[in-house]
């Protein structure tokens, strides 16, 4: 049984149908690439297996808990997956440390010691252990997101879904975060991530997702699907983007 | 334990609403054309003034309506003249609605002077004309809706006339109150009164404010 | 006009005027820590909570928005008795004055609330935080900076709007006023001192709401 299973997956926004039938199964310790034009659905679906959007039809699971809409579900489910987002959307008024604390002492009731002990080990991770006391707005835009991704990483999730993490930042500040996903991927962290960086993907991931009008088009590891395209659709989309 | 029925109840409270809506019209009315005489001087050039205004919109929203109905009344009559309860009422509650008016319309002003001001400095056009067609037809469109709903504040505010005895509606209402042995009818339907000329206006306030957001957002 | 200016009294009933302000800073303290506590509660109910919980907040907010303080007084203190709540002077006022300021707090922070980035909820949610835990621990005091400016605003105009509580009795700063004037005769001079009191007043409640507001919200947020 895969990790997380993605199966027959429907979503509609009104009466724009944008995930028509998703059917995709990630192992443990796969690194996943989701590419597409804006519009593919491809945000949707990252959404979707974090439960941020309701599904029409089929089923998500991931390690055994299934998406469904009541509180409970998605509890379960959001325990085992983290997310980072494109604005990283940290809590202003709580400093890094203090946003890496906060959902370890709410939710699991981590004991307040223990939570910094495990802030200051994240915080450490994605090379941040100096900005504990920093509040949001002193770091930069890098170092935001990397505060984020420790943040995900308290939970000890058993896997992360990355939305366009890197492209809110300034040119300069990628590889940091970049660097950061690297370190993930080598420690065997399943990651599934919405991306535009063609080369990180080409690199690192185990296997490439292109989404096209709310299907999954082409799917395969990245030599194959970047070397050698199949459909015209993906041609064109590694055209304009290279 | 009265002979009053709740027709005669409401029937009174109506008759002294009339006083209740003639003073909230006065001082509206009254309040608006000194507020917008105040305005000119707030944001015209010449610092005295500029400051006297400030100075007045300050005095006015810091201290209680009450205090202010109190001096009038008491102020007016240093003069010798024995001041009805209805002079002295009208004339705090209209330089009291004169001091938040100026102020909800100076926001207005400046909130569309900020972007526009550039650009018609840059079509070389003087301070009155840039007032008179770029900024001014503007800030109106922007001040109806906290203008409206400003007048529930004035109807609101007439309430405290009562104290210094002038006869509106809450007036009335402590009298048909002493009368009827009744406070918690009375009072609750003065209260309605109150509601059914206010809740009106606020809605009015808010759907333009809402249609004004609706037509900025489309611009 | 002929009219010698007398504040003598002001040697004799100092300490009626003391008492006042001592009165009336109780209520506006009371009023602002329950009043916005109330507020707060109202608030998650419009902008996040159950509906069902909606259509009572909705006409508890409307109807004290859009009536005197004034007939609310009068009807908390006059009216409630007959029904077998009997509350003091003082109560009354304090009752008055939360139920006021709780309804117009709600809006404000409502509009709070509501500003909240969209992000914001969606962290605290893929955090496994339940919405009441996102709002508890992620929205709300970024939502309070946000409005604090108009709702310290509010705090003043309850403040000021507190001197009609001396129609019930309540021995507030207009109280003590209208007690020496009604014994000194020196109404003009006594409403003036008293009005200079006020302004003072608010010109103190604004300063420590500002610094308060400092000590609360030690960072900046985007508007």
């Amino acid at each position: 049984m895969s990790l997380i299973e993605i199966n027959e997956v429907r979503k509609s926004f009104g009466t724009n149908e944008v995930l028509k039938g998703i059917t995709i199964a990630i192992e443990p310790g796969e690194v996943v690439a989701v590419i597409g034009k804006s519009g593919s659905g491809k945000s949707t679906l990252l959404r979707c297996i974090n439960g941020l959007e309701s599904i029409d039809a089929g089923s998500i699971t991931v390690a055994g808990a299934q998406l469904r809409p009541d509180e409970a579900h998605l509890r379960q489910l959001r325990l085992k997956v983290g997310m980072i987002f494109q604005q990283f959307n940290l809590f202003p008024h709580l400093t890094a440390g203090a946003n890496v604390m906060l959902s370890q002492t709410v939710v699991k009731k981590t004991p307040k010691g223990e939570a910094e002990r495990i802030a200051r080990a994240m915080l450490d991770r994605v090379g941040l252990a100096e900005k504990f006391d920093a509040y949001p707005d002193q770091l930069s835009g890098g170092q935001q997101q990397r505060t984020a991704i420790a943040r995900a990483l308290a939970m000890q999730p058993i896997a992360l879904l990355c939305d366009e993490i890197t492209s809110a930042l300034d040119p300069e500040l990628v590889s940091e975060v970049l660097a950061v996903v690297r370190g993930l991927a080598a420690d065997g962290m399943t990651l599934v991530m919405v991306t535009h960086e063609m080369k990180f993907a080409r690199d690192v991931c185990n296997r490439v997702v292109f989404m096209h009008q709310g299907r999954v088009h082409e799917i395969g590891p990245p030599d194959k699907i970047f070397a050698e395209p199949a459909t015209p659709e993906l041609q064109q989309f590694l055209g304009v983007q290279s | 334990m009265s002979d009053f029925t709740i027709w005669d109840i409401v029937r009174n409270l109506l008759l002294a609403t009339r006083w209740t809506v003639v003073l909230s019209l006065a001082a509206f009315v009254g309040g608006g054309v000194l507020g917008a005489i105040l305005l000119f001087l707030r944001i015209g050039k010449r610092r005295l003034l500029r400051n006297f205004v400030k100075y007045y919109v300050e005095l006015f929203q810091g201290t209680p309506l009450l205090m202010q109905l109190f001096l009038a009344f008491f102020g007016l009559g240093l003069f010798g003249i024995d001041v009805p309860a209805w002079v002295a009422a009208g004339a705090a509650l209209t330089l009291w609605t004169a001091a938040f008016l100026t102020e909800i319309w100076r926001g207005c002003v400046e909130s569309i002077a900020r972007g526009q001001w550039e650009a018609s400095s840059s079509l070389a056009m003087g301070y009155v004309q840039q007032m008179r067609h770029v900024i001014l037809p503007q800030a109106l469109r922007v001040a109806i809706p906290p203008t409206v709903g400003f007048l529930v504040q004035v109807i609101k505010g007439t309430a405290v006339t009562s104290i210094i005895g002038f006869v509106e509606l809450s007036k009335a209402g402590t009298e048909v109150t002493n009368a009827t042995f009744e406070p918690f009818t009375v009072y609750g339907i003065v209260a309605l009164i109150y509601f059914a000329m206010c809740w009106p206006l606020s809605k009015a306030s808010q759907s333009l404010e809402r249609r004004l957001n609706v037509a900025h957002r489309n611009q | 006009m002929t009219y010698n200016f007398d504040f003598g009294w002001l040697l004799v009933y100092y300490p009626q005027i003391l008492h006042g302000i001592a009165i009336t800073i109780e209520l506006i303290v009371v009023a602002a820590v329950v009043g916005i506590a109330v507020g707060i509660c109202c608030a998650w109910v419009r902008a996040l909570g159950p509906a069902w919980l909606k259509p009572p907040v909705t006409a508890y907010v409307e109807l004290i928005r859009n009536t005197p303080f004034l007939i609310q007084l009068f009807f908390i203190y006059f009216g409630l008795p007959p029904l077998g709540l009997r509350l003091s002077e003082l109560e009354a006022a304090n009752l008055a004055m939360v139920v006021n300021l709780g309804a117009y707090s709600c809006e404000i922070i409502r509009a709070g609330i509501q500003a909240t980035p969209k992000g914001q909820f969606e962290a605290g949610a893929s955090l496994a935080m339940t919405p009441f835990e996102t709002f508890r621990h992620v929205v709300l005091v970024p939502a309070l900076q946000r409005i604090w400016p108009a709702l310290s605003s509010q705090v003043i105009i309850v403040m000021l709007g507190s001197a009609v509580v001396s129609q019930i009795a309540a021995q507030d700063l207009s109280f003590a006023t209208n007690f020496i004037q009604s014994r000194t005769f020196r109404a003009f001079e006594a409403y003036f001192f008293s009005t200079v009191l006020y302004l003072v007043l608010a010109i103190l409640l604004r300063w420590v709401l500002a610094r308060l507001g400092r000590i609360i919200f030690p960072r900046t947020v985007a508007r």
